[in-house]
C-alpha cells in the first residue's frame, strides 16, 4: 500500500512536469544555427556476420528553431554534403561518393526539412520531416533528445533509421543492411 | 551396357565428363569476369560483379574438391597406344598442373578477400556466410594476394590454352579419340 501511494505521488509529479518544462522551453525558444565544430553526424550500416560499416559526414549545416508558444511548430533543417563522407578507409569513401551510392558530383546535398515536431517526454521529441537524397524525397522520423541548454547553446542527440534503398543506394544488400542507423549530436548556437 | 557414370580403362564416365566441362566453363568464365570487373567505370556494377566472381569462385572450389575426390576413386582411362613417349610423360604433368591451378585460383582469391582491409563479407549467391581464411588483414597482404591471384590467373589460362591446343591436335591431326572420349562415354576410342 505504501509503495502504491509513492507510485501515485510519482505520477502526480510527472503530470505537474509539463508546466515547468514549458518554462524551460520558453527559455530555449529562438533560432539556432548548427555549429559543425560541436556537432557530428555519424552513421552505421550492419553487415552479415556481425560488425558493420561506420562513418561520418565532415561537412553539414543546419538550423533549429524552437517556437515558444507551440513546440509542434518548432523546426529542424539540415543539409549534409556527402562529398565529406569518411569511414577511415579511402577506397570505401571513394565508393560511397561515386554514383554507386551518393553520386556526390551530381547530387551534392542531402537535405532534411522537418514537417512536425511532437513532444514525447520532457526532454524528447519525435521530429518528422522530408529527407531528400539523389533527387528522391521520402518522409522520415528522427528521435531528438535534449542534451543540454545553456547560455544560448542547445544540444540535441538525434537518432533514427533510414532505408537506403528508397534513395537508390541499395548497392551491397544483403551483404550490408538496408537500414542506416544515424546517430547525430547537433549543437545549435543562438543566432 | 552398364550405366557409364564411372570411368573405365578406355573411356571417361559421365561423372568425370560433367565435372570437366562444368569446371572448364566456370574457370574460363571467371577469367573473363575477373578481367572485366576491374576495368569498369561503374563502381556499382564492379561491386556486383566482384561479388558474383567470389560466388563462382567458391562454387569452383567445391566442384574442384569433388572432382579430385572423384579422380581418386576413378582412375583416368589410359592414353591410346599411338601416343608417343614424350607426350605420354608430359600429359600427366600438365594435368597435375591444371588441377593445381584449379585449386590455387579459388584459394588465392579467398585469401585475397580474407586479408582485405575492406572487410567485405563473402555471401556466395546470397545463400550463406562464407568465413574468411584465418589470415591477418593488411594492405601489404592484400597487395600480395592480389598479385598472386593475377599471376596465377594468367599462368592458368596459358595452361588452358596449351590443354585445348593438345586436345585439338589429338582430334584433327592425330585423329584419335582423346577429345571425343571427354565429350561422351559412348564414343569409341579409335586407337584401341
Amino acid at each position: 500500500m505504501y509503495t502504491r501511494i509513492l507510485g501515485f505521488a510519482a505520477v502526480a509529479v510527472c503530470l505537474a512536469m509539463p508546466a515547468s518544462a514549458a518554462i524551460a522551453l520558453g527559455d530555449a525558444a529562438g533560432s539556432y544555427a548548427i555549429s559543425p565544430a560541436n556537432s557530428s553526424i555519424r552513421f552505421s550500416i550492419g553487415k552479415v556476420g556481425g560488425g558493420g560499416l561506420d562513418g561520418a559526414f565532415g561537412r553539414f549545416k543546419g538550423s533549429i528553431r524552437i517556437d515558444n508558444s507551440d513546440v509542434a511548430r518548432s523546426q529542424v533543417n539540415f543539409t549534409i554534403f556527402p562529398e565529406s563522407v569518411g569511414t577511415g578507409q579511402g577506397r570505401i569513401d571513394a565508393f560511397l561518393r561515386s554514383d554507386a551510392v551518393f553520386d556526390a558530383a551530381d547530387s551534392p546535398e542531402i537535405q532534411f526539412r522537418s514537417t512536425s515536431v511532437t513532444r514525447t517526454s520532457d526532454t524528447t521529441a519525435l521530429v518528422s520531416g522530408r529527407l531528400t537524397a539523389r533527387g528522391k524525397t521520402f518522409p522520415e522520423k528522427f528521435t531528438a533528445e535534449l542534451g543540454g541548454l545553456k547560455a544560448g547553446t542547445i544540444k540535441f542527440h538525434v537518432t533514427g533509421q533510414v532505408l537506403r534503398s528508397r534513395y537508390g543506394m541499395d548497392v551491397g544488400t544483403p551483404i550490408y543492411s538496408n537500414i542506416v542507423d544515424f546517430d547525430m549530436t547537433l549543437t545549435g548556437k543562438r543566432g | 551396357m552398364h550405366a557409364s557414370i564411372t570411368n573405365s580403362t578406355t573411356r571417361y564416365g559421365w561423372g568425370a565428363i560433367i565435372l570437366h566441362w562444368l569446371i572448364a566453363l566456370i574457370f574460363i568464365g571467371q577469367f573473363g569476369l575477373g578481367f572485366i570487373m576491374v576495368r569498369l567505370t561503374s563502381q556499382r556494377t564492379a561491386f556486383e560483379l566482384i561479388q558474383l566472381h567470389k560466388s563462382l569462385g567458391f562454387l569452383l572450389l567445391g566442384l574442384v574438391i569433388l572432382r579430385i575426390a572423384w579422380r581418386f576413386g576413378n582412375a583416368a582411362p589410359a592414353l591410346p597406344r599411338s601416343v608417343g613417349t614424350l607426350e605420354r610423360r608430359a600429359a600427366p604433368l600438365a594435368h597435375l598442373a591444371l588441377y593445381a591451378f584449379q585449386l590455387a585460383l579459388p584459394l588465392s582469391g579467398w585469401a585475397l578477400v580474407s586479408v582485405s582491409m575492406l572487410e567485405i563479407p563473402s555471401l556466395p549467391f546470397n545463400l550463406f556466410l562464407m568465413p574468411n581464411l584465418p589470415l591477418a588483414e593488411s594492405d601489404a597482404a592484400e597487395n600480395f594476394w592480389a598479385s598472386a591471384h593475377w599471376y596465377l590467373a594468367y599462368a592458368g589460362m596459358a595452361l588452358v590454352v596449351l590443354h585445348v591446343a593438345a586436345a585439338l591436335r589429338h582430334h584433327f591431326q592425330l585423329r584419335d579419340g582423346v577429345l571425343t572420349r571427354m565429350i561422351t562415354p559412348s564414343s569409341e576410342d579409335s586407337a584401341e
